[in-house]
């Protein structure tokens, strides 16, 4: 597939922290390609540079070097063009508005008209599974709600990329399982691509239709397996001899990747 | 389950409106308790050192109490019984006045109270506009900041004469120097206050691509308002102390200013006058940061009072 059809196409990019190259190597000599629709996953020991790939990628942080391209376009065109969503580990709800006040407020910034904006906002709240919750402000949720309420406010304005920084991380395993569950229902149900940040083995092979599998100081990245487990995937998934199967592959990768130890031993700091 | 969930939202919001009501009632409770218990130490200090007690609340004493010490500070003339100054709310204020001394005491408390609150406004407004200036400018920050914090080591007794020069004796005067007092707690908390968003917060809004306003107004200012509160209440109290000592040294008539000096003259003859006038200074205050305090309670009603489920 050629870089004019890519999402996210990445050249030759490099990060390096501190003043004037004298600084720490985060990333270096990245080339990424992600085509429409895919579900990509980001993972690695912690100072990997995963998380900083996904804010360059989403024109939070200027790369040290290389290119960047979304949608055919330099990163900080499709920011203004708002071509991406965002969710980060913890939700970031405003604690002063109601939940779809929340989710409507990506809308207000884009100033779509009131009458507009309602629908759009209804139609989230029904997509996460919230519309009961509509009026209910943020610190009345469990901490699954409130990121299921991220991700329908990362969606309103029908992006066509969601950047994902370890978004279930502050959850506990069950949940998690049941966001993931959700995660790809929303994924089939809008068919929008997505970068997903994560530190979990089981739930990269879970998710992803691939996984960039990286190594630390510097960040590169060592290796992309295509995860061909069968589509739509369910908690039956997560019993298939293949699953397993992909989850020892992805381990090995990150053990032969170099210096750096397995995040999962390592818990990414949280920023 | 939808009909579970809205009711239940809805008891919370209700919940919350009686939650503070009775707040209010409770705290009002221990403010006349504490108001009670001051009372009877400061009778009780006079039972034990003050002048002879030759009546109380009204009833004549026979024989006469002989309090057991004799503390200067504690006779009639440097500390009245609470009764005479409460009786001396009710006797006319002057020898010809035909009002009596709580109607003065309320038309100055008005006079100075407009005059604070004017300025209160306009401190407030300032005090935000340069921490809004602040936060967009580290420039300006590091520059200006010093000089904000210098403007208030200045006395304000040292100011007052000079503005009443400029701006002349009325009002405007006793305003001016409110704002001066107000803006600088607002200034201060209002630069805490927005830059107190989540980083995340302001990254979600560039990924919005959304403009320095849209951030200030609908990011920044809401994370900034309890700060902002914290800090007008704290205002409210000294716009009208600032308002009463720019009254007092430069013979501004009308207010509460000039109503200290005249009956601090007058001292000797009616010490409660002058003690009625500084209970009714403290009231003017305590009302008004009341004032301020109901408004943060509307403004911040739906805010989150402890850590969430």
């Amino acid at each position: 597939m050629s870089d004019e059809a890519a999402v996210v196409a990445i050249r030759g990019l490099g990060k390096t922290f501190g003043a004037d190259g004298s600084g720490t190597v985060a990333l270096s000599d990245i080339d990424l390609t992600i085509r429409p629709g895919e579900l990509i996953s980001l993972i690695g020991p912690s100072g990997c540079g995963k998380s900083t790939l996904l804010r360059i990628i989403g024109d939070l942080t200027a790369p040290t070097s290389g290119t960047v391209e979304v949608n055919g376009k330099p990163a900080a065109r499709a920011r203004t063009d708002r071509d991406y969503g965002m969710v980060f580990q913890a939700p970031v709800l405003f604690d002063w508005r109601t939940i779809e006040s929340n989710v409507g407020l990506p809308l207000e910034i884009i100033d779509m008209p009131r009458s507009r904006r309602a629908g759009r906002i209804a139609d989230m709240l029904a997509l996460v599974e919230l519309s009961d919750f509509a009026r209910h402000h943020p610190w009345q949720l469990s901490g699954g709600m409130q990121q299921r309420a991220a991700i329908a406010r990362a969606l309103a304005f029908e992006p066509r990329l969601l950047l994902m920084d370890e978004p279930f991380g502050a959850l506990d395993e069950m949940t998690r399982e049941r966001m993931n569950t959700e995660l790809l229902r929303i994924w089939e149900q809008t068919g929008i691509t997505i970068v997903f940040v994560t530190h979990s083995i089981p739930e990269a092979v879970f998710l992803s239709s691939r996984i960039v599998v990286m190594s630390a100081r510097p960040g590169r990245i060592t290796k992309v397996i295509e995860v061909d487990l069968s589509r739509p995937r369910s908690d039956a998934t997560r019993e298939h001899d293949r699953y397993f199967e992909l989850i020892t592959e992805v381990r090995e990768s990150l053990k032969s990747g170099g210096p750096g130890r397995p995040a999962e031993e390592q818990p990414e700091q949280v920023r | 389950m939808s009909g579970a969930t809205a009711s239940w939202g809805r008891r919370a919001d209700v919940g919350g409106a009686v939650a503070s009501l009775s707040g209010i009632a409770r705290s009002i409770l221990a403010f006349v308790v504490v108001l009670l218990i001051i009372a009877v130490l400061w009778e009780s200090a006079k039972w034990i050192g003050g002048g002879i007690w030759r009546e109380a609340f009204g009833i004549t004493l026979n024989p006469p109490h002989q309090p057991p010490l004799r503390i200067t500070q504690l006779n009639d003339t440097n500390l009245p019984h609470v009764w005479e100054v409460i009786g001396a709310l009710f006797q006319p204020a002057t020898r010809r006045s035909e009002f009596n001394l709580l109607a003065v005491l309320l038309d100055a408390a008005l006079f100075t109270w407009r005059g604070a609150a004017i300025g209160f406004v306009v401190g407030a407004v300032v005090g935000l506009a340069l921490a809004i200036l602040f936060v967009h400018s580290r420039l300006l920050e590091r520059a200006l900041v010093p000089y904000v914090v210098a403007s208030q080591t200045i006395p304000i007794i040292a100011l007052a004469p000079m503005v009443v020069l400029w701006v002349g004796r009325d009002w405007p005067s006793v305003a001016l120097i409110s704002a001066y007092l107000t803006f600088f707690p607002v200034t201060i908390a209002g630069i805490r206050g927005l830059k107190s968003p989540d980083p995340r917060a302001l990254e979600l809004m560039r990924s919005y691509a959304a403009g320095w306003k849209a951030v200030l107004w609908k990011v920044r200012m809401p994370a900034a308002l309890p700060y902002l509160f914290t800090a007008l209440k704290i205002s409210a109290t000294a716009s009208i102390v600032g308002a009463i000592v720019a009254e007092a040294p430069t013979g501004i008539a009308g207010g509460l200013g000039r109503a200290i000096i005249q009956f601090n003259q007058q001292f000797t003859s009616g010490p409660e006058k002058l003690w009625a006038t500084a209970f009714v200074c403290a009231a003017l205050g305590i009302a008004f940061f009341g004032l301020v305090r109901i408004a943060e309670m509307i403004v911040l009603r739906n805010r989150q009072r402890e850590v969430g489920p």
